[in-house]
């Protein structure tokens, strides 16, 4: 039993915490979110240099050979800074899927550019009545000669702007809800029939609704076997679960911080406002949600290799956990940082906000406790 | 005790009902919320009232109050919440209005009292400080006397819709050396008057409601000092009593469940409405007992105020209850509409009205309402502060 980081993880967060304070401080993140684009593709090219793209990668594709640890103490810093750039997005899901399911032509095409920087991806699943269920499926795959032709939409795809490339879950057989039937596929962006509406999302980001008509992919366009990708889907999410949980306890820390050094020093009826035992109570507990929701960090990022079962059971727990927690920091960070936590100028709002998405991204509290408790 | 409507009560239901049909005026109004409205929209609905006699029901009737019953005031919020009115604003109605009716001199009621009653002189309230929100009395503007005026110097904070403002009306401190509750004033200052200025701050979800009021040398004539000066405290107790009794809302948050019921029955999970889970069913359950509660925690204010008593220390409860209540309403709303939590909506023409926003029109805005809401918890003496009061003026602690 070792909780202890090793020196290069122990190196890692250093260069990307240092990365971070240089480059990436909350007035140039505001700019970059509100810029024209949405994103900094210089900041992203400049991931790549620093190997971040490519930590989780096995060596023989051009990685660094990390495990989840790594994609772990990544996300906890980008959540510490609100970094905005699709590295779930494109890292944690689009390279999970190629690489734990990707055939070699796939890896070999598609791998190195994504470590490189000059591929960025996304994953398009929801659907608007699909909710978070992701065997909820109208979007379609039918087989044409050696191919495939979608139809279909996708709601609120994260990162879709700026992504080059989709994955896309679709049905290839079976009824609109059945685990069976549903398949994977790589969709060029600008392929004919693929039309997109940009907007922004309330923590700062962009995403897409993406309509598929009449898209036509090849037989190389699929990622693992023809209607059997569920369970893959599951596990992929799984692992960006674990990525959102160690971004949310990166944002928690930085807003436990923040009002425990805002209590100490506003003054109120000639005190400052953290002598009053009602607020330190409250801080005490925003403390213990933070350390619950690492401990729950750690144990889905060991154990994402588990079986099925065991793995969904500590994904919806983290994810459970995450939800709870970072609402309970979220709202009592802005309460105690009264009015100005309200505003658009402090970094507290930001990271509530971000917290409150988090927790719907990939699936609610309600949802995960429903999957926790049906997982066997 | 009795709980009934009389005969009086229905005719009168019927006849709020229809005028409220006949004369609201939708086609003017059909913003997304007050954050996103011009001056003019914001007023149309005041203005209206204000002919018709209704706009200001709780003020004595030699100057226009209704003499309305406690039955007869809940069914106007009720009907007024059926409807979806645009809320009235406070500040110069229940706020500045009763202060001046209360403590003003006959030359300020003349001057005042009908330009706040019929909606031509909009007011913003000058109360936060930087450093005085909960400590409210430990303001630090400055008024000092010169001949037959005075000069203010200070900040101003959290002031909601300064930038449509008329008049602001604004607590300073004139007896340095006095306890800090005794050397407070209350004056009502043009926002015209050279020195004054006013920043926008932008709330997290993105709306331009509140400001920063700057005041440099601002000179203010001596009749426009409320009462008698140093006396301001008691004027401001008196004014934030009045503001936490209007602040439970209680119609609107049983509008605002009936709207969740609806986005519920909308929204699928799992190819079933969302109103069918029962987890989610029991949430609303929740909340709405907590409403029904203090709908009646309200109207035993209300009867104890109408026989003359209060509103005393308990209307702490009405705020604290009424923003909880408000607050997880639009919790569950953002939770219901699923991943359209994630869009933001843009707020007005500046901000690009006409921006493409995906998902059911329900859904518009639903996590930033959530984000606006927690304002509610902190403005008007935060949470805190009321149980403080409960515990103190209540409890005896």
């Amino acid at each position: 039993m070792d909780f202890s980081f090793s020196e290069e993880q122990t190196l890692l967060r250093n260069t990307v915490q240092s990365f971070l304070q240089d480059k990436y401080d909350f007035d140039t993140r505001s700019k970059i979110s509100k810029s024209a684009d949405g994103w900094s593709r210089e900041i992203w090219a400049q991931f790549a240099e620093l190997g971040l793209l490519a930590a989780p990668f096995a060596e023989e594709l051009g990685g660094l050979g990390g495990s989840a640890i790594e994609t772990m103490i990544v996300m906890e810093e980008f959540g510490r800074n609100l970094v905005i750039e699709p590295f779930v997005e494109t890292v944690v899901l689009a390279g999970g899927f190629l690489q734990e399911a990707g055939t070699d032509a796939q890896k070999e095409a598609h791998i190195p550019s994504l470590i490189g920087g000059e591929t960025v991806w996304t994953f398009a699943y929801a659907e608007p009545q699909g909710r978070y269920n992701l065997a909820d499926l109208v979007t379609t795959a039918k087989k044409d000669g050696d191919g495939y032709v979608i139809n279909g939409y996708k709601c609120v795809v994260l990162g879709a702007p700026w992504a080059d490339k989709l994955i896309v879950s679709a049905r290839t057989s079976g009824g609109q809800r059945d685990a069976d039937g549903v398949s994977l596929f790589i969709v060029d962006k600008n392929a004919a029939g693929v039309s997109t509406r940009d907007y922004p999302t309330v923590d700062g980001r962009r995403a897409s609704e993406i309509t598929f008509e009449n898209v036509k992919v090849g037989a190389d366009a699929v990622i693992g076997s023809i209607g059997k990708a569920l369970p893959l889907i599951e596990k992929i999410t799984d692992r960006a679960i674990a990525s959102l949980s160690a971004e949310a306890i990166g944002g928690m820390k930085m807003l436990n911080d923040a009002t425990v050094e805002y209590c100490k020093t506003r003054k109120q009826f000639g005190v400052p406002i953290g002598k009053f035992q009602v607020l330190q109570h409250r801080m005490v507990d925003m403390f213990m949600a933070y350390e619950q929701s690492v401990s729950m960090t750690y144990m889905v990022t060991l154990k994402l290799d588990e079986d099925d079962a065991e793995r969904c059971k500590a994904a919806s727990g983290a994810k459970v956990q995450i939800g709870k927690a970072g609402r309970y920091v979220g709202q009592q960070a802005v309460q105690l940082h009264g009015g100005m936590g309200m505003t658009d100028e402090l970094n507290v709002g930001h990271y509530f906000k971000r917290l409150t998405m988090i927790d719907t991204q990939f699936g609610n509290v309600d949802h995960h406790l429903n999957r926790y408790s049906n997982a066997a | 005790m009795d709980m009934s409507f009389s005969a009086e009560d229905i005719a009168f239901r019927e006849e709020v009902r229809t005028f409220i049909a006949d004369n609201y005026p939708r086609d003017v109004i059909n913003s997304r919320s007050r954050g996103d409205m011009s001056r003019d929209d914001i007023m149309a609905w005041h203005k209206i009232l204000a002919k018709k006699g209704w706009v200001a029901p709780h003020w004595p009737t030699e100057i226009g109050g209704t003499d309305w019953t406690i039955s007869q005031r809940y069914i106007w919020n009720e009907e007024c919440a059926r409807a979806e009115t645009t809320p009235l604003l406070p500040f110069g109605l229940s706020m500045v209005g009763p202060v001046i009716y209360t403590y003003g001199n006959d030359e300020q009621k003349k001057r005042f009292l009908p330009g706040i009653y019929n909606g031509t002189e909009w007011w913003c309230q000058g109360y936060s400080e930087p450093g005085a929100g909960s400590d409210l009395a430990s303001l630090k503007t400055k008024a000092v006397r010169e001949g037959d005026h005075y000069i203010i110097n200070g900040q101003k904070t959290w002031t909601t819709l300064a930038q449509f403002a008329d008049w602001i009306f604004c607590l300073a401190r004139t007896d340095a050396s006095a306890k800090i509750q005794e050397g407070i004033s209350f004056f009502l200052i043009d926002m015209k008057t050279p020195g004054i200025e006013v920043r926008p701050i932008i709330t997290m979800d993105g709306a331009h409601e509140v400001n920063e009021v700057y005041l440099d040398n601002v000179k203010v004539p001596v009749e426009n000092l409320i009462g008698e000066e140093n006396k301001g405290w008691t004027y401001a107790k008196f004014l934030l009593g009045n503001e936490r009794s209007g602040i439970a809302g209680v119609a609107r948050s049983k509008k605002a469940i009936e709207r969740l019921r609806k986005i519920a029955a909308s929204e699928l999970v799992d190819g079933q409405p969302l109103i069918g889970d029962n987890e989610f069913v029991r949430k609303i359950s929740e909340v709405e007992i907590d409403l029904s509660a203090l709908e009646v925690t309200e109207l035993r204010t209300l009867a104890a105020e109408s026989r003359g008593q209060g509103p005393g220390p308990e209307s702490s409860i009405l705020k604290v209850k009424g923003t909880e209540i408000q607050q997880r309403i639009t919790e569950l709303t953002m939770e219901a509409v699923g991943n359209y939590a994630f869009v933001y909506a843009p707020h007005g023409e500046a901000e690009g009205g006409n921006a493409f926003v995906p998902g059911p029109e329900y859904a518009k805005g639903a996590s930033q309402n959530y984000f606006n809401m927690r304002k509610t918890s902190i403005y008007g003496g935060s949470n805190e502060i009321q149980h403080n009061i409960i515990a103190k003026m209540v409890l005896g602690l």
